[in-house]
């Protein structure tokens, strides 16, 4: 299989703190791969590494074999390089379906379009409300995000992600916060992307990572600590360890 | 609810949606015979007419900025003045024609905006408000400066314009300067409403509600507070045109801090983020303005201010419509501590 997203050797440094040290990250097209470690590991800062909220102390980061090391966050987004994020980013002023074509418009290029209404595009109204219908929001498309409850707005964070057609998804906490009679549109959701869709998940769940996920990689202290099958890390000892809190921290 | 709705009624539902978002209501078309009536039946004050469509011309332009991009400015006017001092000493040295010059002003007050747009994206909303503002102070006193060119402190006396069109010459009744006025108004809105319904209005708001999610939906954020910062310069600088060329002078008091903070006071008291709270905003200005100087004409700030901390502290929801606060204050009431 292709290589879709690549690190090699990345590093960030916060003053005299290495959030991110000598991180070398695969990933293969289609792949379920899952981030884990402990709080503090430095996942979060290496999805904001990858897709340019921060840039890198050093490193590079390859898309598709091109380097996008120093794009802009939204150009990484273009080329298909799509987040979530573990708190909720959203557009309080919003409704959902607005937030949802939003998205679906600047994945089509149309973003810049100062003419048209925005509900004249057949096809980005069509994606929209399977989006929408999808994650369960259909019944509430027309309120303000501000003021839907936190489990539709954990939905809609998701949603805004689906809607600009990632060829990679980078999962941060998905279900974070969410109660476990609502995680199912969540995880029906995360099960039927398409394959070809490259998925990069962190989260602290252990049942969900070893149930989505088929490769998994430990970040401890900002460095991969280790990598393999979920079987591989599930035996990994050193893992176990630093789990059950052991591991000598340096 | 046992049905759950299918995927074809969803589309249905979000298509009315956006179409009832950006279909012609009939308040609005009410709205506009407003202004159209009142040509009609206040022959005695077109004056008054005219400075009410400028003003709201100027507002809606902040309105773009403010309620939609959620980009502060204390410095609104330095569009407004670039635009009136152009179509005056456009009209002075090249052409008199009005839309000529109207034209030009609007190129003029547009690159002004593009170059300083680069100044208002990064920071916090403090170093928009000092920036915006420093720009206004800046030209203030290049305009000062040159008197050579503006007139310094006397202004920019003589200026003559063509006939509308070949044909309407503006009279010292201000008919064809609000007429001119009113049209060129108009023309802005229909663009503005255009935009504000579009992908690129939906994205501006975006991008006010949250910066860092809008650029991870792939919004270019810079690129598009750039284009509407310099079409809303574009826009004050129309405003900034027509005043100048309907009163036939263009002074310093085009680019004073009091205009930007005049503006911005319009806005508040129409309401940011509709569009026509700018307009209504102007409307309700000028005529408070005009009432209250007859009455105290050295104190009528005095009231002006009131009424700005009334609206802002009360909130305009709650003056316009005292039952409401009411009814919350009934729910607090019966829920504490509920949010």
């Amino acid at each position: 299989m292709a290589v879709v997203l690549q690190t090699f050797s990345l590093n960030k440094h916060f003053g005299g703190i290495a959030a991110t040290q000598e991180v070398s990250l695969r990933l293969e097209q289609g792949a379920r791969h899952a981030l884990i470690g402990p709080n503090g590991a430095g996942k979060t800062t290496l999805i904001n590494l990858l897709t340019g909220v921060l840039a890198p102390s050093g490193g590079r980061i390859e898309l598709d074999g091109s380097d996008i090391t120093r794009l802009a966050p939204h150009q990484r987004v273009r080329r298909g390089l799509v987040r979530t994020f573990q708190i909720n980013q959203l557009f309080a002023e919003l409704t959902p379906l607005q937030c949802v074509a939003l998205a679906a418009c600047e994945r089509r290029r149309l973003g810049a379009g100062w003419w048209q209404a925005i509900g004249r595009n057949r096809a980005v109204v069509e994606d929209s409300a399977g989006i929408l219908e999808r994650l369960r929001l259909a019944d509430v498309m027309n309120q303000k995000t501000a003021i839907l409850p936190y489990g539709k707005r954990r939905l809609l964070e998701i949603a805004i992600a689906i809607a600009g057609q990632p060829t990679v998804l980078l999962l941060d906490e998905p279900v974070a916060g969410v109660p476990e009679g609502e995680r199912k549109e969540i995880l029906d959701t995360l099960a039927a992307l398409p394959v070809d869709v490259t998925v990069l998940l962190i989260e602290h769940d252990m049942d969900l990572v070893f149930s989505f996920a088929n490769r998994i990689s430990v970040l401890v202290n900002g460095a991969l600590y280790a990598e393999g099958t979920n079987e591989e890390v599930a035996r990994d000892a050193r893992v176990r360890a630093v789990y059950l809190g052991e591991a000598p921290h340096g | 609810m046992g049905l759950e709705p299918t995927r074809r009624t969803i589309i249905d539902a979000a298509s009315a949606s956006f179409a009832q978002a950006s279909r012609w209501r009939a308040l609005e078309l009410a709205f506009w015979l407003m202004p159209i009536a009142a040509a009609f039946a206040f022959q005695r004050h077109y004056l008054l007419l005219n400075e009410i469509a400028i003003l709201g011309l100027f507002a809606l332009s902040l309105d773009l900025i403010l309620g939609y991009a959620g980009i502060v400015s204390l410095g609104h006017a330095a569009f407004f003045g670039f635009g009136a001092y152009g179509a005056a000493l456009f009209a002075k040295h090249v052409h008199a024609d009005p839309l000529l010059g109207l034209a030009v002003a609007i190129a003029a007050a547009a690159a002004l905006g593009l170059v300083t747009s680069v100044l208002v994206l990064r920071g916090s909303d403090l170093t928009r408000l000092m920036v915006t503002l420093g720009i206004s102070l800046i030209l203030f006193e290049i305009a000062n400066q040159l008197r050579w060119l503006t007139g310094g402190a006397d202004g920019l006396q003589g200026v003559v314009m063509k006939p509308l069109l070949g044909s309407f010459e503006f009279e010292l009744n201000g008919r064809t300067a609000y007429l001119y006025s009113l049209v060129v108004l108009f023309g802005f809105f229909l663009v503005a409403r255009r935009v504000v319904h579009a992908p690129f209005g939906l994205s501006l708001q975006a991008l006010r509600d949250n910066r860092l999610r809008a650029s991870a939906v792939g919004i270019p954020v810079n690129a598009r507070l750039a284009a509407i910062y310099t079409f809303a310069a574009a826009m004050a600088g129309a405003a900034g045109a027509l005043l100048a060329q309907t009163t036939g002078f263009a002074s310093l008091d085009v680019l004073a801090f009091h205009r930007s903070a005049e503006v911005l006071l319009v806005l508040v008291i129409g309401g940011a983020g509709y569009l026509y709270g700018g307009l209504i905003g102007a409307a309700l200005f000028a005529l408070m303005h005009d009432r209250i100087a007859a009455l105290t004409p050295q104190y009528w700030q005095f009231w002006i201010g009131l009424i700005l901390v009334l609206i802002v502290l009360i909130g305009r929801e709650r003056l316009v419509r005292p039952w409401s606060w009411l009814a919350a204050a009934r729910a607090t009431w019966r829920k504490p501590g509920v949010r």
